[in-house]
C-alpha cells in the first residue's frame, strides 16, 4: 500500500465519524493548547527576570558578612571594600560600593511611607546603574560632611510629594531632617526587590545618624559591599582575589565570615527557580495531553471493534499484517497531529492575548518559539502513535474467519 | 472455442487444488472437535464444483480451508502446486491476495464506500496499478457500469451481491470461491447470480467453487461434493446426488 492510500483511507475512515473524531481530537487540542501557553509563560517570566537583573549592572560580584545570627556584629568595613581596590592583590577589580541599609519610617508634611533607607557612596550610580532623573545622586562631598540629604527612589518621591517635584523639599527620617535631592529613575520590581520605594543617603549619613551598627574593630560595618569587575571573563578570578584580599584582612585561617555571590549566580538561582516552575506548569499540562492520548486509545478501541468485520474484509481481499496496523496506527497518529495542529494554533492565540495582560494581579508576559510549538506537535505524535499501536495490533491481529463471523 | 476449452484442460494435467487427508481440529474447552476427519479430493482448472452440506457438515470449514483463511490441522493442501499448510499468516494473506476470490453470503461490502471503491479494495493490497480502469471493467462485466458509484445501502441484494462478484473477479484470481452466494436473495435474484457464475465458468474458464446447502443451487453445477460430519460422502454429478445420500443414510442407520 503506498502512504497516500493508506493516509487517504484513514482519513476516509475518521471522516465516517465527524463527531467522535471531533470529541478525540478535543481532548489532543486541550493539551497542546495548554502546554503551549503555560510553556510561553514559563518561558517569558523567565527572560523578564534575566532582562531586569541584567539591568542592574552586569560583571557585578556582591560580598556579604556570613549573617551569624541577629545578635553578632556585622565583620564587612567600609575599608575592606576601599581595599578592593587594590592594583597588585586585586587587579580585576574596576569599582567598589558599599552600602548600609536600614529601613524606618519617612515623613513629609501630611504623607509618610515605610521605606528601605540605603547608604550609598557616589560609585554606587554607575556600579548598579542607576540614573536620576532630577537632582542629582549623592555625592562624595556629602559622604564626607554626613550631610543629611536624600534621593528618592520614584515610588517613594510620588508618594510622599505627589505631582510635586521633590528636589529642594524636605522630609523626615527617624526624627531627623533631610532635603531631597534628587529623585531616581523608575527600575521597575525586581527579582532583589522594589528599588523604586528605596532612599539612598549618604553611606556616612546612614551610618552615623540612621544606625549604629559597630564592627569588633570599630569601623563602619556595611551590609554588602557591590563589585564591579573588569569583564565577564574574569569573574572567576575576581572572586579568588576578592576573597584573598579578605581573608588576608580578616587574618581568617579557617572558615570565611563573608561570602561573595556574582550576578550570573543571582540570574542562575532565579532562572532555575522559574525553570523549575516552567517544568511542573508543563508537566501539569502534558498530564493533559496524555488524558488525550488515553482518550485517542479509547477511540480507537471502540473502532477496532465496531470495524471487526471491515477487518475480517480486508484480510480476506489479502490485507497483511502490516497493511491493517498501519491502517490503525496511522488513523490515530492523523487524528493526534490534527488535534496538535489545532491545539498549536489555539495555544498560540492564548499566549498572544495573555502577553502583558493583568490576569488576578499578576502581569504575564509570554514568550513564544518556534521550539515550542515543534515539542509539542512532536509530542502529540508520539503520543498518537504510542496509543494507536495496542488498538492497531490488535485489529491486526485478528483471525480473519472469526472477524468476518463477527456481527 | 470448444477445443480451446478442451485444451487447455489437457494442458492442465495437475490439479490445481489437491486435497489428500485434510483434518481439522478445533478444540473447544477440554473437546476436540473434528470438523473435517480426512479430506482427499482435487479440483482441476477450469472446473465448477459446489460443495453440499447440512449446517455442522463441514462445508464451510472447508471453504476456510480452501480460501486460505485457515490453515489444516494436518494432511496435505496443494493449491497451484504450493503446499498452504506450510505458510505463515502473511504469506497466506499473499495467496489470499492473488489466487482467491471471495464471494460471501452476506457480500461483505464496506458501507462506506461506493461499489466502485468496494472493488478498488480487493486491489489495494497488491502491486497492481490501475485500479481505477478495472474495476469499471469488472463491474461492467457484473452489468454494474451504471451503479459504480452508489454505495450498498442504495443497491439491492442483487447488485449488492454482484458488486460483490466483481470484487472477487477484478483480480483475476484462480479460484472463485463462493459461500453460500444466494443464501440472502430472493428467487430471481439467485437465478441472475447464479447465471452470472456459471457464465465465468463457461465462456472464460475460471474455476468456481460454490458452498450451498440447497440442493437445487448445487444441481446447476457440473459436479456436486456433499459433505457430512467433516468426511466426503460422495462426489460425481448431480444426478449421482439421490445415491450419496441415500448412502449416507445407509451410514447413518448402522
Amino acid at each position: 500500500m503506498s502512504p497516500l492510500v493508506i493516509i487517504t483511507t484513514a482519513l476516509a475512515s475518521l471522516g465516517a465519524s465527524k463527531l467522535r473524531t471531533g470529541l478525540a481530537l478535543l481532548g489532543i487540542v486541550i493539551g497542546v493548547a495548554a502546554v503551549i501557553s503555560t510553556m510561553s509563560v514559563g518561558r517569558g517570566a523567565e527572560e523578564s527576570i534575566t532582562e531586569k537583573i541584567e539591568a542592574l549592572g552586569t560583571n557585578l560580584l556582591f560580598v556579604r558578612p556570613t549573617d551569624t545570627g541577629p545578635l553578632s556584629a556585622s565583620t564587612l568595613t567600609i575599608e575592606d571594600g576601599e581595599a578592593l581596590l587594590d592594583p597588585i592583590l586585586t587587579p580585576s577589580i574596576v569599582a567598589q560600593a558599599p552600602e548600609v541599609s536600614t529601613s524606618g519610617v519617612v515623613v513629609a508634611g501630611r504623607e509618610n511611607t515605610f521605606a528601605q533607607i540605603v547608604g550609598v557612596t557616589p560609585e554606587y550610580e554607575f556600579v548598579r546603574s542607576y540614573s536620576v532623573s532630577s537632582g542629582q545622586f549623592i555625592t562624595n562631598e556629602q559622604v564626607v560632611t554626613r550631610d543629611e540629604v536624600a534621593v528618592l527612589g520614584s515610588e517613594v518621591a510620588e508618594t510622599l510629594f505627589g505631582f510635586r517635584d521633590p528636589v529642594g523639599q524636605t522630609l523626615r527620617i527617624s526624627g531627623r531632617q533631610f532635603r531631597v535631592t534628587g529623585v531616581l529613575e523608575t527600575r521597575g520590581g525586581t527579582a532583589l526587590g522594589n528599588l523604586d520605594g528605596q532612599i539612598l543617603v549618604p553611606i556616612t549619613t546612614a551610618y552615623y545618624r540612621l544606625s549604629s551598627q559597630r564592627t569588633t574593630q570599630g569601623g563602619i560595618a556595611v551590609q554588602a559591599i557591590n563589585v564591579q569587575v573588569e569583564g565577564i571573563d574574569s569573574m572567576d578570578q575576581a572572586i579568588q582575589e576578592v576573597a584573598t584580599s579578605l581573608r588576608l584582612r580578616h587574618r581568617i585561617t579557617d572558615e570565611d565570615d563573608f561570602t561573595i555571590t556574582s550576578q550570573e549566580e543571582t540570574i542562575e538561582t532565579l532562572t532555575e527557580t522559574q525553570e523549575t516552575f516552567a517544568l511542573f506548569l508543563g508537566a501539569i499540562a502534558g498530564i493533559s495531553l496524555l488524558v488525550g492520548g488515553i482518550g485517542i486509545m479509547n477511540i480507537m478501541m471502540v473502532s477496532v471493534t465496531e470495524r471487526t468485520r471491515e477487518i475480517g474484509i480486508r484480510k480476506a481481499m489479502g490485507a497483511k499484517w502490516r497493511d491493517i496496523l498501519l491502517q490503525f496506527v496511522s488513523e490515530a497518529t492523523l487524528l493526534s497531529l490534527g488535534g496538535g495542529i489545532f491545539g498549536a494554533v489555539l495555544g498560540i492565540v492564548l499566549s498572544r492575548l495573555m502577553d502583558g495582560r493583568e490576569i488576578i494581579g499578576q502581569t504575564f508576559e509570554t514568550s513564544l518559539s518556534g521550539d515550542i510549538t515543534v515539542l509539542a506537535l512532536t509530542v502529540a505524535a508520539a503520543i498518537g502513535l504510542f496509543f494507536g499501536i495496542y488498538p492497531a495490533a490488535r485489529a491486526a491481529n485478528l483471525h480473519p474467519i472469526e472477524a468476518l463471523r463477527y456481527d | 472455442m470448444v477445443v480451446a476449452a478442451v485444451l487447455d484442460k489437457m494442458s492442465e494435467d495437475q490439479a490445481m487444488i489437491e486435497l489428500s487427508d485434510v483434518t481439522k481440529v478445533y478444540n473447544i474447552g477440554t473437546i476436540d472437535v473434528h470438523a473435517l476427519d480426512g479430506v482427499s479430493m482435487s479440483i482441476h482448472r477450469g472446473e465448477m464444483v459446489a460443495i453440499m452440506g447440512a449446517s455442522g457438515s463441514g462445508k464451510s470449514t472447508l471453504m476456510n480451508v480452501l480460501g486460505c483463511l485457515d490453515v489444516p490441522s494436518s494432511g496435505r493442501y496443494m493449491l497451484d502446486g504450493l503446499e498452504v499448510g506450510a505458510l505463515s499468516g502473511n504469506q497466506l494473506a499473499e495467496i489470499r491476495n492473488r489466487k482467491i476470490g471471495f464471494v460471501f453470503q452476506t457480500y461483505n461490502l464496506l458501507p462506506r464506500l461506493t461499489a466502485q471503491a468496494n472493488v478498488e479494495l480487493s486491489l489495494l493490497y497488491g502491486a497492481g496499478n490501475d485500479r481505477k480502469r478495472r474495476a469499471s471493467e469488472a463491474l461492467d462485466r457484473v452489468g454494474l457500469s451504471d451503479r459504480t458509484n452508489h454505495k450498498p445501502t442504495e443497491l439491492s441484494g442483487g447488485q449488492q451481491q454482484r458488486v460483490g462478484i466483481a470484487r472477487a473477479l477484478v483480480k483475476d484470481p484462480s479460484i472463485l470461491l463462493a459461500d453460500e452466494p444466494t443464501g440472502n436473495l430472493d428467487s430471481r435474484s439467485s437465478t441472475e447470480i447464479m447465471e452470472i457464475l456459471m457464465e465465468l465458468n463457461r465462456d472464460e474458464g475460471r474455476t468456481v467453487i460454490i458452498v450451498t446447502h440447497e440442493p437445487d443451487i448445487a444441481a446447476q453445477a457440473p459436479r456436486v461434493i456433499t459433505m457430512r460430519d467433516g468426511v466426503i460422502v460422495s462426489d460425481g454429478p448431480p444426478e449421482t446426488l439421490g445415491q450419496g445420500a441415500t448412502a449416507a443414510a445407509g451410514e447413518a442407520q448402522q
